[in-house]
């Protein structure tokens, strides 16, 4: 064996041992779908079941209430599922994720533009003070933040979260479309300028739609982030308002609890996460590092 | 030509378009982080309760004093120094391993990539409610497994002093060490070829290489990675709060969580406003290195 097919034959192995320690790795996954799709008596019994016939009761009783078997006619009467709180609290997450999410990209493109192109007294200063809004420990302001709300009739409503979710993906919104903006030509607007558009016109025109991969990458990343997001549901909402992420830790975690149905919440959660991580390939070292490192 | 020049939006000055576009971000920030953090800086100096009717009382530093002479508050930080310890640490080698060996060219590196850094895109709090399920004493699969394959006996991972905290270091390193793999990739691959295509005319080790090759470029990288991390564990409290709960004992009350029982468990406004002021002055001179660093890896 030459030094080149020794290179192969390791390299092949090496392969092979990521695979191995990938299934190892995700175990926790499979686990969660199969806990999910099994029935109670399966999901709890040791040696496991590695063979199941997969059902979707759990999947159902998780949006419905008075599901499980007392569908139909009990006695004559008419059953009817009533939609659960899950329900409302995963058309919450839908909600307020995808409205904050548009503000958030559109404010930070605007105000990365601003940052990447133009001169700003004390940029880095307001960079810094941008970043670390991001930066600080939710539950540091959360204590005045839930007082404030409660005065000002934002607790427990879909507005006050939303506004709350866009502050929050908003600095991160800001540098990384900086770093998208830094990325396009500056001839682009030098030449629109020398037509004579004004700088905001050349905007809108030229810069904006070049500023489309960018943003839809930072409202990816957003809307993981706020589909994800725990301790500002958990906070300044109650019933009416809260998100789908708090409601599976919290409300089911007493005891009786029915993993089933936690395993089918939890799973309906990851999906669309695994979904727009795809989405996102090259882009995840830039949104983790706030633009710093591209790929 | 004249129609460009005449519309409205042409007479928007550059300066008017930096107002424009900058205000928006900055009276949201006002209103929601920085108006928040001077009332609390103000509750900090007041004895206060916020589910009493009661105004909040000026008492000066006596918040601060307080906590500064409590040995539970100590015992907190030191809770916290032991689990970013345990969770940088493992992150870190298993993270920089797996991406050394993901560092190569084969067919389907990609979507093998992706797969690996999947779980720090989960939710910690739904992710950690379901190791809770996972690591229960006596039906989790967690303790079967070991049991079948190494024959350790049952573990009460999520209820004992000895193994609540690392319970909480295995589902913060399995969310966790993705982020380094991605970190550890993207300074492995800045390293430039020619440079182990050199060693080898030289026939260096493979160590050699490793060290004065390797390290060099992705030192910066893993350096802020670690960083990153350290700042994070000071932040949340989603694992703790849906895995222990705090307990048993006080033995996973990492200071966010703390933070959190003191406002709203024992309502003791004042003094947790306090307590979250110092937490915040690390995170800021934390976060201060972490940006320095960063903008230095912008620039080169």
């Amino acid at each position: 064996m030459n030094e080149f097919q020794r290179r192969q034959v390791k390299n092949r192995v090496i392969v092979v041992v990521l695979v191995v320690m990938l299934g190892v790795y995700l175990f926790p996954i499979y686990w969660m779908f199969s806990t999910a799709t099994k029935t109670k008596l399966d999901a709890f019994s040791l040696p496991p079941k590695w063979v199941w016939r997969p059902q979707a009761e759990n999947f159902r009783n998780v949006f419905y209430v008075g599901g499980g078997g007392a569908l139909g006619k009990v006695k004559g009467v008419e059953v009817k599922p009533k939609p659960s709180a899950f329900l409302r609290q995963l058309g919450n997450s839908i909600v307020v994720s995808f409205v904050s999410t548009i503000l958030a990209t559109f404010l930070g493109a605007l105000s990365g533009y601003v940052f990447s192109r133009m001169k700003v007294r004390g940029k880095d200063d307001l960079l810094f003070v941008v970043l670390s809004s991001r930066m600080l420990p939710p539950v540091v302001i959360a204590i005045p933040l839930v007082m404030m709300y409660r005065a000002l009739g934002l607790f427990d409503t879909r507005f006050g979260l939303i506004i709350m979710y866009t502050v929050f993906n908003l600095a991160f919104a800001v540098w990384m479309m900086r770093s998208f903006v830094d990325d396009i030509p500056i001839e682009y607007e030098e030449a629109a300028l020398v037509d004579g558009y004004s700088r905001f016109q050349a905007f809108f025109k030229f810069i904006f739609p070049e500023m489309r991969v960018g943003m839809v990458a930072t409202a990816i990343f957003s809307l993981i982030m706020t589909w994800n997001e725990f301790t500002f549901s958990l906070l300044l909402t109650g019933e009416k308002a809260r998100t789908a992420v708090p409601s599976i830790a919290h409300s089911l975690g007493t005891a009786g609890v029915n993993w089933g149905h936690i395993a089918a919440g939890s799973f309906l959660m990851v999906i669309p996460v695994v979904v727009f991580t795809f989405l996102l390939g090259g882009n995840l070292i830039r949104g983790f590092t706030f633009g710093a490192i591209k790929e | 030509m004249i129609g460009i020049r005449n519309t409205w939006a042409n007479r928007v000055s550059d300066r008017g378009m930096l107002y424009l576009f900058l205000l928006p971000t900055f009276i949201l920030l006002l209103f929601l982080v920085i108006f928040p953090l001077i009332w609390s800086l103000y509750l900090s100096f007041c004895e206060y309760s916020a589910n009493t009717a009661n105004p909040p009382v000026f008492v000066g530093i006596r918040n601060f004093a307080f906590i500064f002479q409590q040995r539970e508050v100590w015992d907190r930080f030191i809770v916290t120094g032991k689990f970013v310890a345990m969770a940088v640490v493992v992150e870190f080698f298993l993270g920089f391993f797996i991406a050394m060996l993901l560092n190569r060219e084969f067919y389907g590196k990609g979507i093998l990539t992706t797969l690996f850094i999947l779980p720090m895109m989960f939710s910690p709090a739904v992710i950690g409610k379901f190791f809770r399920f996972m690591m229960d004493t006596n039906w989790g699969i967690l303790n079967y497994i070991l049991g079948k394959l190494f024959g350790i006996p049952k573990i009460a991972w999520t209820t004992s002093y000895e193994y609540a905290l690392p319970s909480i270091v295995v589902a913060d390193v399995w969310l966790w060490t993705p982020f380094i793999v991605l970190l550890s990739l993207a300074g492995l691959s800045s390293v430039p070829k020619y440079l182990y295509e050199a060693a080898d005319v030289d026939r260096a080790s493979g160590w050699f290489k490793f060290r004065y090759i390797t390290l060099p470029y992705v030192a910066p990288i893993l350096l802020l990675a670690v960083l990153f991390r350290t700042m994070d564990a000071f932040r949340f409290f989603d694992l703790v709060y849906v895995i222990t709960e705090g307990g048993p004992g006080y033995s996973t009350q990492i200071v966010p969580f703390y933070i959190y029982k003191l406002a709203f468990s024992y309502w003791h406004t004042g003094r947790s406003c306090a307590l979250a002021y110092i937490l915040l002055i690390i995170i800021i001179a934390l976060s201060n290195i972490y940006i320095t660093y960063l903008n230095r890896l912008r620039r080169t």
